[in-house]
């Protein structure tokens, strides 16, 4: 991490408690909006998953200072996310795709 | 080559050394220095090697003899493993626990931990010029968690029930529900070899990141070191999902859970007493996933010690070096998103199949490219035919040859025929045995004299080598044809339940001739383990009396590791080395020796009309 | 030779040896994680209509500990920011309150375990179905505070029970053919619940032990080199901060959905 004097860091010291406000308020509309009924499930677990992403997002970027960290990083992180939605969606393709009618003779 | 790297400033150390002579347990038991855990990994895993190939020896008995007595081994068998091997003959359960454990001790074991473990972290820091791996402590971790899980895997053998039983694939419901501990025994050792490749990977991602001497780029590194930055990816990224599995598995072992029991599942004629619900195909993909960029791990650092005796033996730069750099980062990226090529004839749709076929045949290119570049690199060269060197040409058809017959297994309408069948067998050993193998010999022999100053006998070596060669081929060429033929994996009896022999009037059994070939087989593969007495021998008896070499690089090599006393002392260089030039820098026009070592400083030009820039 | 880099970052990279080997680390742990996660799924997506398991975990605790964690990011960023402006008093104040905030959260899981395991699903012989907490348990006869039901359906979906009433039954032993508590035998639910968050608390241990050794040996390091002892301290918050992350998506995915 690039070594700020420490007289600057108050200003960084306000981020991170906005952030954490933030994290408190999404925390929050987490558990309100399970109880929305949207109709359909997937959207209930769409909208749960959407604030979970930005709250995650805040984390990593503010706390775990990823906003301000290097290209390698970056880099290291973008496979392995690419990697871990290959996992999951392939197989749950595989899980979904096979054959449902069978030809007999 | 004027580059943008001005000399990177080097910070004083935070106190002066006091290297005060460590005892001997500091020195070659808990030791931090890169170099003394690459032989501790070295020397384990070759012990591993030849104890997986005994396991095979065995059980290539019991499938020429079926129900005869183990020869020589019998009585020994009988007395350690009691029911298992009644009067020392093999039984079916033994015959697939000695199956299991073979694959498992030879993937994870020995091969990876010899070609990332041993040459990997006795040469990476070398090669660029560090003074060791970026984090010792945990390098030492790596190798003691290695070592507790190769002892985990070898107690599991002499446990009530036997060793796991279930392939190296442990497939449930069938590893969970075998009534042994040695599976659960399996589960734990997986779960500390995977740790410890783990720390591994992080270790050597990082070094070869931060810790690249002044000079050293990217595109300067030799090719050995891209292989095995790549090799480390694949296992940090890979190998956690395993891990996930295997703690599921473990828990449907030890505490009841059905991950990958399904609901009405039966042993033993009875409905099995678990909740059900679970997936055994959920198990196959998370191992699969895996498993496939391991095979990448097993033949990456291969290739780059091939890359690094070719271009050495045959005294010109490596052809092709940005190809081959990034066809290697080709081959990690695609493999993670190939995997279910394994896993074809589980009833998945045609969809899935398609894209698991499309990007497996799109893998083999760079693979393609990069043998092609290594059999470019003889081209013209002056070759010099020394053991590494016979090792390292062997290697090329010969990894052809696997890789070839890998075609039609991509392929989901030709796997279905083939899957499961001897053929696979003969073309991943193909890939490993007279491939992986004969590259780490190659690199025994040729980083030998920088390890111990002294020479391995050529002579030896010659017939180390050809005797090996020739009885590899002997062993796998048949199971291709038994293969296609029909002829099974992992079947105790050798085929012969299905076999004309046994069941003359049945249509497609399995002719006599097939399994006449079991015989064969298995006198090659005699041949093959006496064929490693003088390898032995050999490397042993050389430590103490082998030829002295006269110099500190007497290949006269390029790279850095030559370029250290012999063997590198602890620290390895006095001063981080600078880096003028790449890695194959070997018969350049102008220059007088026929190589130019990466760290040799740019010569005063006396005659400028002949010089030509590096 | 000494390592380079080990505390000043390297010029061309911008990073120092350990923050590279700790993001690493992390990426294999998404991973790790990503593959439980990914297994979640599968055996949700797998399992027939009505079967899955709904309301079975208490949403205010669950919520609870989600602020704990929560606080305890905000905690370790901060007592890594007072280091860096000199501030050891406060550093060893905010890591003070981190690992408070984390022996809250295993407390508060451990209770949510307890609660698992003290909770029974009965069939007795003659094939009725009684659910609730036990709460006497006699050699000839148990004492459950819970209800009946006339299906094992009715036990799933709690958000959809009409009545949630329980009293006290009392049960024989010998009229009871399966007694089974909901531990991560009794369905895959409930497997990969304890799987997933007994992993994690692992890890939340894992870290606090780490943060509380650095917390308890930090006046030494911080008198003999700072810059170092300042570095293991951002190292071991990121992985701090990746285990909030982690329940992030927990929380929502086994307590919510």
């Amino acid at each position: 991490m690039n070594s700020h004097a420490p007289e600057h860091f108050s200003l960084h010291v306000r981020r991170y408690l906005y952030v954490f406000y933030a994290l408190l308020f999404g925390t929050v509309i987490t558990v309100g909006a399970s109880y929305i009924p949207f109709g359909h499930h997937t959207l209930n677990i769409a909208v749960a998953l959407f604030i979970a992403i930005c709250k995650a997002s805040l984390v990593a970027c503010y706390f775990m200072h990823l906003i301000s960290e290097r290209k390698m990083i970056y880099g290291v992180l973008a496979f392995t996310v690419f990697f871990f939605l290959g996992l999951m969606f392939l197989t749950v393709w595989s899980f979904g795709d096979f054959p449902r009618h069978t030809v007999t003779r | 080559m004027q580059t943008a790297s001005h000399a990177l400033p080097h910070p004083a150390p935070a106190a002066v050394h006091h290297h005060e002579e460590a005892g001997f347990w500091r020195t070659y038991v808990f030791s931090t220095d890169h170099k003394v855990i690459g032989i501790q990994y070295g020397v384990t895993a070759l012990l591993f090697l030849l104890f997986g190939f005994g396991l095979m020896l065995v059980m290539r008995w019991q499938i020429a003899h079926p129900g005869e007595p183990v020869p020589l081994l019998g009585p020994l068998l009988a007395a350690l493993l009691g029911q298992m091997a009644p009067n020392g003959v093999v039984s079916p359960d033994l015959y697939n626990s000695f199956g299991a454990m073979h694959g498992t001790i030879m993937v994870f074991l020995a091969i990876v931990p010899l070609a990332f473990g041993a040459f990997g972290n006795y040469l990476v820091p070398l090669q660029i010029g560090a003074p060791d791996m970026a984090f010792p402590r945990v390098n030492m971790a790596s190798y003691q968690f290695y070592f507790l899980g190769g002892v985990v895997m070898l107690v599991s053998f002499f446990i009530p029930g036997g060793a796991a039983q279930s392939g190296w694939t442990s497939y449930p419901p069938l590893a969970v529900v075998v009534p042994t501990d040695g599976q659960t025994f399996w589960l734990i050792g997986m779960v500390l070899l995977i740790t410890s490749s783990l720390l591994g990977a992080v270790n050597f991602i990082a070094t070869v990141i931060q810790l690249r001497a002044p000079g050293m780029t990217w595109m300067r590194m030799p090719f050995f070191v891209w292989a095995q930055f790549v090799t480390a990816f694949l296992l940090l990224l890979a190998f956690p999902p395993l891990e996930a599995a295997g703690i599921m598995q473990l828990m449907d072992k030890v505490a009841g859970t059905s991950f990958f029991l399904p609901t009405g599942l039966a042993v033993s004629g009875e409905l099995a007493k678990v909740s059900g619900g679970g997936s055994p195909l959920l198990w196959q993909h998370l191992f699969w996933f895996l498993a496939h960029p391991e095979v990448y791990v097993l033949i990456l650092p291969a290739m780059g010690i091939v890359a690094e005796i070719i271009a050495n033996n045959t005294r010109k730069p490596i052809w092709g070096y940005r190809p081959l750099v990034f066809s290697a980062l080709t081959i990690g990226f695609l493999s993670f998103i190939v995997w279910a090529h394994h896993m074809y004839l589980t009833g998945m749709g045609t969809k899935i199949a398609t894209f698991f076929q499309t990007t497996t045949m799109i893998i083999s290119i760079p693979s393609v490219i990069i043998l092609t570049c290594l059999f470019m690199s003889l081209w013209g060269g002056s070759i010099r035919f020394n053991t590494p060197m016979l090792f390292v040409m062997a290697f090329l058809p010969m990894f052809g040859i696997g890789g070839l017959t890998g075609l039609p297994l991509g392929f989901s309408y030709s796997d279905i025929h083939l899957h499961d069948t001897y053929y696979v067998i003969a073309h991943f050993h193909y890939i490993v045995a007279p491939g992986t193998i004969f590259a780490l010999f190659a690199g025994i022999y040729y980083w030998f004299p920088k390890a111990t100053g002294r020479r391995m006998s050529e002579y030896w070596g010659r017939i180390h080598f050809w005797s090996s060669f020739i009885f590899m081929n002997l062993i796998f060429q048949p199971m291709f044809a038994q293969g296609m033929a029909g002829m099974l994996r992992r079947l105790a009896d050798g085929g012969l339940n299905y076999s004309t022999i046994k069941v003359p009037e049945a249509i497609g059994g399995l002719t006599s001739f097939l399994i006449s070939l079991h015989t064969y087989i298995l006198w090659a593969a005699v041949g093959l383990g006496l064929a490693q007495i003088p390898f032995i021998i050999n490397f042993f008896w050389s430590i103490k009396h082998g030829e002295l070499t006269d110099s500190d690089n007497p290949w006269e090599a390029t790279t850095l590791e030559w370029q250290t006393p012999t063997p590198p002392p602890h620290g390895n260089f006095d001063h981080p080395p600078h880096v003028y030039r790449g890695p194959y820098e070997y018969s350049v026009p102008g220059h007088e020796a026929d190589f130019t070592p990466q760290n040799e400083p740019e010569r005063v030009q006396t005659r400028p009309a002949e010089a030509k820039p590096a | 030779m000494d390592i380079p880099y080990t505390v000043q970052p390297r010029p061309d990279t911008g990073l120092y040896n350990a923050k590279v080997g700790i993001w690493l680390f992390l990426a294999s742990e998404v991973m790790l994680f990503g593959a439980l996660f990914s297994s979640y799924i599968l055996l949700r997506v797998g399992a027939p209509e009505g079967n899955w398991p709904l309301g079975w975990l208490n949403v205010p605790i669950g919520t609870v500990n989600t602020l704990v964690l929560i606080t305890s990011s905000i905690t370790t960023v901060m007592a890594w920011a007072s280091l860096k402006m000199n501030q050891f008093g406060k550093f060893k104040l905010y890591h003070a309150l981190t690992l408070c905030l984390a022996m809250t959260f295993v407390a508060i899981k451990s209770y949510e375990y307890h609660d698992k395991f003290t909770h029974y699903e009965i069939t007795m012989a003659d094939g009725r179905i009684f659910d609730g907490h036990l709460v006497k348990n006699a050699p000839d006869h148990i004492v459950i505070d819970g209800r009946a039901v006339a299906d094992r359906k009715e036990l799933f979906n709690l958000h959809a029970a009409k009545d949630h009433s329980h009293q006290q039954i009392t049960l024989k032993r010998s009229e009871i053919k399966k007694l089974e508590n909901y531990g991560p035998w009794h369905n895959t639910y409930l497997a990969i619940y304890f799987t997933l968050t007994g992993l994690h608390a692992l890890h939340v241990i894992g870290g606090a032990i780490v943060i509380g050794f650095l917390w308890a040996r930090g006046d030494r390091l911080w008198k003999t080199d700072p810059e170092r002892f300042t570095n293991r301290i951002e190292i071991s918050g990121l992985f701090w901060h990746f285990v909030d992350l982690v329940w992030i998506f927990l929380f929502p995915i086994l307590y919510l959905l």
